[in-house]
């Protein structure tokens, strides 16, 4: 499942994707991010339930600006947390 | 209730159960429990077949909703809670509902119960409620592959249409028709934020515009604001509208203008989709725990 967090407004979209299918639970995004956007929560999708990445409910209405230290206008841009993810699960829209 | 005080805003709360049915011959009785923002939902299966339900407003305690609710759903039925075997809760009040064994999000139960009442064909659910609107991809199963939330604001969900139908001075089972009297689409109003909407819809009828004229500018911004949402996870036919905005005819046929796909017909009422999609992941839990999966 793809799950989008975020919202879009006049000016832009702003959402940050995880793929829950690739996500293992392995909490590395969570403490790669330097701004604490993202969390491990229950799997409440399904009745397996295991633990999978989410953003969190305070960062999902800011996202832009929480995000907005590693994304520099110019030069080179390092997303802490889609280089952390070994499997490949998060993506940007914006 | 005079004229003068009438509450436009407020919609009908109603139970219904299914006549020739008896939960005594069931083996397996579960319900779902959808507290939402504004409205709160109960229904109760048997052997995953729907029963017995109710929808009425939310409360400001979410415990106490869950509970009324639940109660009026098995009234006259002679049902008890102590005879329902599994219950699950979902929605924004979800945590708060105290004989729930389990939370599900009413994503997974949205897109679940627009399966059961709409047929597999189902791939793209578009669930509008009180406080939100969530686009939602799902499988021939009923299990979700995409699902996109806008919970920034307020404007184009329910509660947008409740201020409205206030406003007016229509009530909110009659807006949509009212929408749709008029002969040209206006200019929509303001989408990004409900009371920017509110405010430009009386600046128009302050420059004389009828109230159709404003109803139907406002419905057409509530829906453009929809179809940018729906447009992000893309629209896959067979498509559904869920939620209590669902039974609005002004918003569901604007809608089937513009994206010129027509959504399919409910079988059942779609402010359920919430609480029979938690009832039917009640029934799959329940089986589990007593071994049969």
């Amino acid at each position: 499942m793809k799950a989008y967090y975020g919202y879009k407004d006049g000016s832009g979209d702003y959402f940050i994707i995880i793929d829950t299918d690739k996500c293992n639970g392995c909490r590395k995004c969570v403490d790669a991010c330097p701004h604490r956007v993202f969390e491990l929560i229950k799997d409440e999708f399904d009745i397996e339930g295991g633990l999978m990445a989410a953003v969190t409910e305070e960062h999902r209405k800011k996202i832009k600006y929480s995000c907005g230290p590693c994304k520099p206008m110019s030069g080179e841009r390092k997303l802490q947390c889609v280089l952390a993810c070994e499997a490949k699960a998060i993506t940007h829209s914006w | 209730m005079s004229e003068k005080s009438k509450e436009f805003w407020r919609w009908r709360e109603y139970r219904h159960t299914m006549p020739n049915m008896d939960w005594h011959d069931a083996k397996m009785v579960t319900a779902g429990v959808d507290i939402g923002s504004v409205g709160s939902k109960a229904a109760v299966m048997l052997d995953g077949e729907l029963y017995t339900y109710a929808a009425m407003r939310t409360g400001g305690v979410s415990e106490e909703t869950a509970v009324k609710a639940m109660n009026w759903a098995i009234e006259e039925t002679g049902l008890k809670t102590e005879d329902i075997h599994y219950v699950v809760g979902t929605g924004y009040g979800r945590v708060n509902v105290p004989f729930a064994k389990r939370t599900i999000t009413e994503i997974a139960c949205h897109a679940r119960g627009a399966h059961y009442i709409y047929g597999p064909t189902v791939r793209t659910v578009l669930d509008i409620g009180g406080q939100d609107c969530k686009a939602i991809r799902c499988d021939e199963k009923g299990k979700v592959m995409s699902f996109l939330m806008n919970d920034k604001c307020a404007a184009g969900t329910g509660r947008g249409l409740e201020v409205f139908a206030d406003l007016i001075r229509t009530p909110i089972e009659e807006l949509g028709k009212t929408s749709l009297s008029v002969q040209d689409e206006p200019q929509p109003v303001s989408n990004t934020c409900v009371i920017f909407a509110k405010a430009e819809s009386v600046a128009l009828l302050r420059q004389g515009w009828p109230k159709e004229k404003v109803s139907a500018a406002y419905h057409l911004a509530m829906v453009n604001r929809i179809i940018d949402l729906l447009t992000k996870v893309g629209i896959e036919k067979d498509f559904v509208v869920t939620g209590g905005v669902a039974k609005n005819t002004g918003i569901v046929s604007r809608l089937e203008r513009n994206l010129k796909l027509k959504p399919l017909e409910p079988k059942l009422d779609p402010i359920l989709a919430g609480a029979i999609g938690s009832a039917l992941f009640a029934k799959a839990l329940y089986e589990k725990e007593i071994g049969l999966r």
